[in-house]
């Protein structure tokens, strides 16, 4: 997919990835993300967007091989870099959080201790520089008494504070991209709000690019200039946020926005929309369209290549349809 | 952290309390006393008078109740056979143990723990296969006879090593190493489980996100979380080492505390029999609360 990004501080090219060759996970998938803009991607478990985030930062496990056109950072390829130039870059340009806070700190080592490895390792900080710097990210991601939380460890600490410590350990080296993994996925409802406000105040203050992963397109709605809608390992479709919630065009993006309830449009009683079945497992040598075998409106041609086609301004979708097509008429 | 400790001491008294109850009642009703002392030829007159000297014809609470007050303030009796104090026995024999001990598990820990992360970092591999055939082998071979081979070999072939004896520190190397043996395979695998455990962690990607070096991602973020049941099992091998090395104790020809149980089992030595099972109880004892303090350092959810 193309993107007519000028100048974006990461772009992906054709990113496919194979697990021990036997399942795509990651199917030529494209993606630019512009400085300062909050990028969502979004799709149903298993679409391909946590391994994707992973490519990029080269945090694959073993054993899953990822491909590409290109993958750029700033200029830079990363795909041409060493695992040692890569963790130049990493905790210091780009940084990432994780879907789980309970689990992604050590429970072994403080709070500041964890923190201050970052600024030590990459700006060669002594530790009370960085204990300083740490406290103050501490207080910036809004939790009190952070002189105290520094010497606390990760139990004594509440799901909501852990992933507040961790985006503020992901801001020691002030990057440029942040990449978050659902990071509200595994919190309660009131402080999945909270977390989410910080993400969107911080990336507005420091002007971050933010690539933020989510299958929730309320959070979608409230935090991103561009979506790109994952499905099966690729992007089927991708544009502004305005342009793609007011005229959805792929299949999978309009059955996605059905299944919400809209206030005041969505009648009580009537039934949501959903999308019948789940994500597949796609096989090497798959061709075609991933959601045909879910889609009211397949027809025998979704078997071949797919063409993206443009719906006007960076909106595009890959899709047989025309972007006017409606539901009777694809039938 | 104080009150963690002060728990860990009132189980550590209790169970010093039973084993104290344990030792005793293992002597005391494990047949007629004054019959096993008196020896086979004794006449019923003998065995008379030998119960009435040791005190065996008191109730058996007011005995243990002698027994153990006395051993509380370090008293534990005379031996039949030495005609010497008991704990006196002990502690002569205890420096050789200790530094036998010692020098095994340093041994083993030297050994065991550098394979048990390689083999780990390198998982699946054919290093890691080599490694853990290594530990198989080193589980399969009986300490005896790998003493035996290293005497052949080192000591009367090469003449490297003294054979026996602790004359000087070299006699130590030899009996050191077939300890460690040993112990390194069960440290090789926990350290190994453990740390491939720990590297498939969130807490390592976070790690990995966050740029640091391999190294520091293995020794810093991974090992530590890995340590703690290696720290239980080192303890549990150094308490095994000190007073079971009976074996090599003999095989060696040392003048340790294993030694000393060997003896007094075969001749009937009851009261050494006695210290000695209560000693080495109380070592387990000790090693178990270390292990214990230090898995609390290594870990801060211990601590509460």
């Amino acid at each position: 997919m193309t993107a007519s990004l000028q100048d974006p501080v990461l772009s992906v090219a054709n990113l496919r990835v194979s697990i021990g060759g036997r399942t795509e996970a990651v199917r030529g998938m494209s993606l630019a993300v512009a400085r300062g803009e909050t990028h969502c991607m979004v799709g149903e478990s298993g679409c391909g967007k946590s391994i994707s985030a992973l490519s990029v930062m080269n945090l694959l496990p073993r054993g899953i091989i990822r491909t590409a056109d290109h993958i750029r950072f700033q200029g830079q390829d990363l795909l041409a870099m060493s695992e040692r130039q890569m963790s130049r870059l990493r905790g210091d340009k780009i940084s990432m959080i994780f879907q789980e806070p309970m689990t992604s700190l050590n429970p072994a080592y403080t709070i500041g201790s964890q923190m201050s490895e970052v600024l030590e390792r990459h700006r060669r900080a002594i530790r009370r520089q960085a204990m300083d710097r740490a406290a103050e990210l501490l207080a910036r991601v809004g939790i009190t008494a952070p002189g105290m939380r520094l010497g606390q460890y990760p139990h004594q600490l509440s799901g909501g504070l852990r992933q507040r410590v961790m985006i503020a350990m992901a801001l020691m080296c002030d990057p440029e991209l942040l990449i978050a993994d659902e990071p509200t996925t595994a919190l309660d409802v009131t402080v999945q709000a909270q977390i989410l406000r910080l993400l969107q105040k911080l990336q507005q203050e420091l002007g971050l690019a933010l690539l933020l992963i989510t299958h929730d397109l309320g959070v979608v709605a409230r935090m991103a200039q561009r979506v790109s809608v994952m499905y099966a390992g690729e992007v089927v479709e991708t544009g502004a946020v305005g342009d793609v919630f007011a005229a959805p065009t792929h299949p999978y993006t309009r059955g996605l926005l059905d299944c919400i309830p809209v206030p005041g449009k969505t009648q009580t009683g009537e039934p949501l929309g959903n999308i019948p079945g789940m994500v597949p497992r796609i096989p090497p040598g798959f061709a075609g369209c991933g959601f045909r075998d879910r889609c009211m409106s397949a027809a025998p041609e979704c078997a071949q290549a797919v063409p993206l086609r443009d719906a006007g301004g960076d909106h595009s979708y890959l899709c047989r349809l025309p972007p006017d097509w409606t539901r009777a008429s694809a039938a | 952290m104080v009150l963690f400790i002060l728990r860990r001491l009132w189980l550590a008294a209790l169970v010093c309390l039973t084993v104290l109850v344990v030792s005793f009642a293992l002597t005391h009703l494990s047949g007629d006393l004054a019959a096993s002392i008196a020896g086979p030829n004794a006449t019923a007159a003998d065995i008379a008078i030998i119960t009435k000297n040791y005190g065996l014809d008191r109730p058996l609470v007011v005995q243990f109740l002698e027994w153990a007050g006395h051993a509380a303030e370090g008293d534990l009796g005379r031996s039949f056979l030495y005609h010497a104090p008991v704990s006196g026995l002990i502690r002569d024999r205890l420096p050789v143990t200790l530094t036998l001990g010692l020098t095994g598990l340093s041994i083993a820990l030297l050994i065991g723990l550098p394979l048990g992360i390689l083999a780990a970092v390198r998982e699946g591999s054919a290093i890691d296969r080599g490694i853990m055939m290594v530990a198989l082998l080193g589980q399969a071979m009986p300490g005896f006879w790998l003493g035996l081979v290293m005497i052949v070999l080192l000591g009367l072939e090469l003449q490297w090593l003294p054979i026996s004896g602790v004359e000087t520190w070299q006699g130590y190397i030899m009996p050191g190493i077939v300890l460690a043996f040993s112990a390194i395979p069960a440290l090789m695998r926990l350290t190994r489980s453990g740390m491939i455990d720990a590297l498939a962690a969130d807490y390592i990607r976070t790690a990995r996100a966050k740029g640091l070096s391999r190294t520091k991602i293995i020794l810093k973020h991974a090992l530590r979380n890995a340590a703690m049941p290696v720290v239980s099992i080192a303890a549990v091998q150094l308490g095994f080492m000190l007073g079971g090395s009976v074996v090599i104790e003999s095989v060696f020809a040392l003048p340790g505390v294993g030694y000393l149980a060997w003896e007094s089992i075969i001749k009937n030595d009851f009261p050494v029999v006695q210290a000695v099972v209560l000693f080495l109880a109380v070592i387990y004892i000790v090693l178990t609360l270390l292990a214990d303090m230090m898995n609390a350092l290594l870990d801060p959810r211990l601590r509460a």
